[in-house]
């Protein structure tokens, strides 16, 4: 039985899911901070989730929510390599921005 | 009443993923991203996934984030990002682009619609479907041992070689540098 079942179109949660997903994805574009570059991986994670329960209470299918567990435990693994990555960068580099990964750009260009 | 809270979700929402993207302090949008993340898990108690409610909180909001304001706090980062940009117009490039992937995915909702049947009836269906098939927390836990056992077990390998990643890119470089010169010496 839904907890909080509602009537309120489909259509709602889909833009509001592609508006996050933009949001993330010009974040993504514009952001140096790899930390802050990766938040903003994790809001387009969030709305495709967002979508996935949407669909699945549209067509009535329980297989909507279990594809949403699979990606939450998938993000999960990735922000634990992605961040081991970025200490170990950090470690060697001494910054942790984008503009701070050029060692194959030609210093003397 | 649910289109009230439906709206007020939705300005947290807008404003956490607006707050991630244009605050300069690491730690803030970290703050931000959680306003977020709740506000999804309030959609998803809506939308009737209970279980989901559950995950979202404790593993985004609580595990995910926690980690990233862990890694801030370690690498004390949370200093102000320069400001100057080495490629010039990148940010009006990525608001146009930004722009375009919206039209094109709002484009989409409006002319396309997902395919495939109703599961209503079926053991699929998230409400109905039959007695004894449980609530919500039972049906995706019957979908997820049956249908999707084989692609759960995968999660749990992918999980445990995720930690064993983590340890050794995280292990201090000088561990390995010191083992590298003990097997050449002996």
């Amino acid at each position: 039985m839904p907890v909080l079942a509602t009537t309120i179109d489909a259509g709602w949660y889909l833009v509001l899911a592609a508006l996050i997903f933009t949001i993330g994805a010009a974040g993504l574009l514009t952001r140096r901070n790899v930390l802050v570059m990766f938040m903003c991986v994790e809001l387009m994670l969030n709305a495709v989730n967002l979508t996935f329960v949407t669909f699945a209470r549209e067509l009535n299918d329980i297989r909507g929510q279990v594809i949403v567990f699979f990606i939450l435990a998938v993000a999960a693994a990735e922000v634990a390599v992605g961040l081991a990555i970025i200490v170990a960068i950090f470690r060697r580099r001494r910054g942790a921005t984008a503009d701070d990964l050029d060692l194959l750009k030609d210093p003397t260009a | 009443m649910e289109y009230f809270i439906f709206f007020l979700a939705a300005a947290l929402a807008l404003a956490g993923a607006l707050g991630v993207v244009l605050l300069r302090n690491p730690a803030h949008c970290a703050l931000s991203l959680v306003v977020t993340l709740i506000s999804v898990a309030i959609f998803f108690a809506q939308l009737g996934a209970a279980l989901l409610v559950a995950m979202q909180i404790i593993v985004y909001a609580g595990a995910i984030v926690v980690l990233f304001l862990f890694v801030i706090m370690l690498l004390g980062v949370d200093r102000k990002e320069s400001v100057e940009e080495p490629l010039k117009f990148q940010r009006p490039v990525a608001l146009v682009l930004g722009v375009i992937l919206f039209a094109e995915v709002v484009f989409l909702i409006g002319h396309q619609w997902a395919t495939g049947a109703s599961s209503s009836g079926t053991a699929h269906a998230i409400h109905g479907g039959g007695a004894g098939l449980g609530g919500n927390v039972e049906r995706v836990a019957r979908s997820l041992f049956t249908d999707f056992l084989w692609p759960f077990e995968i999660t749990a390998a992918l999980l445990v070689l995720a930690v064993v990643g983590a340890v050794v890119l995280a292990r201090r470089s000088g561990e390995s540098a010191e083992t590298v010169e003990a097997g050449e010496a002996s």
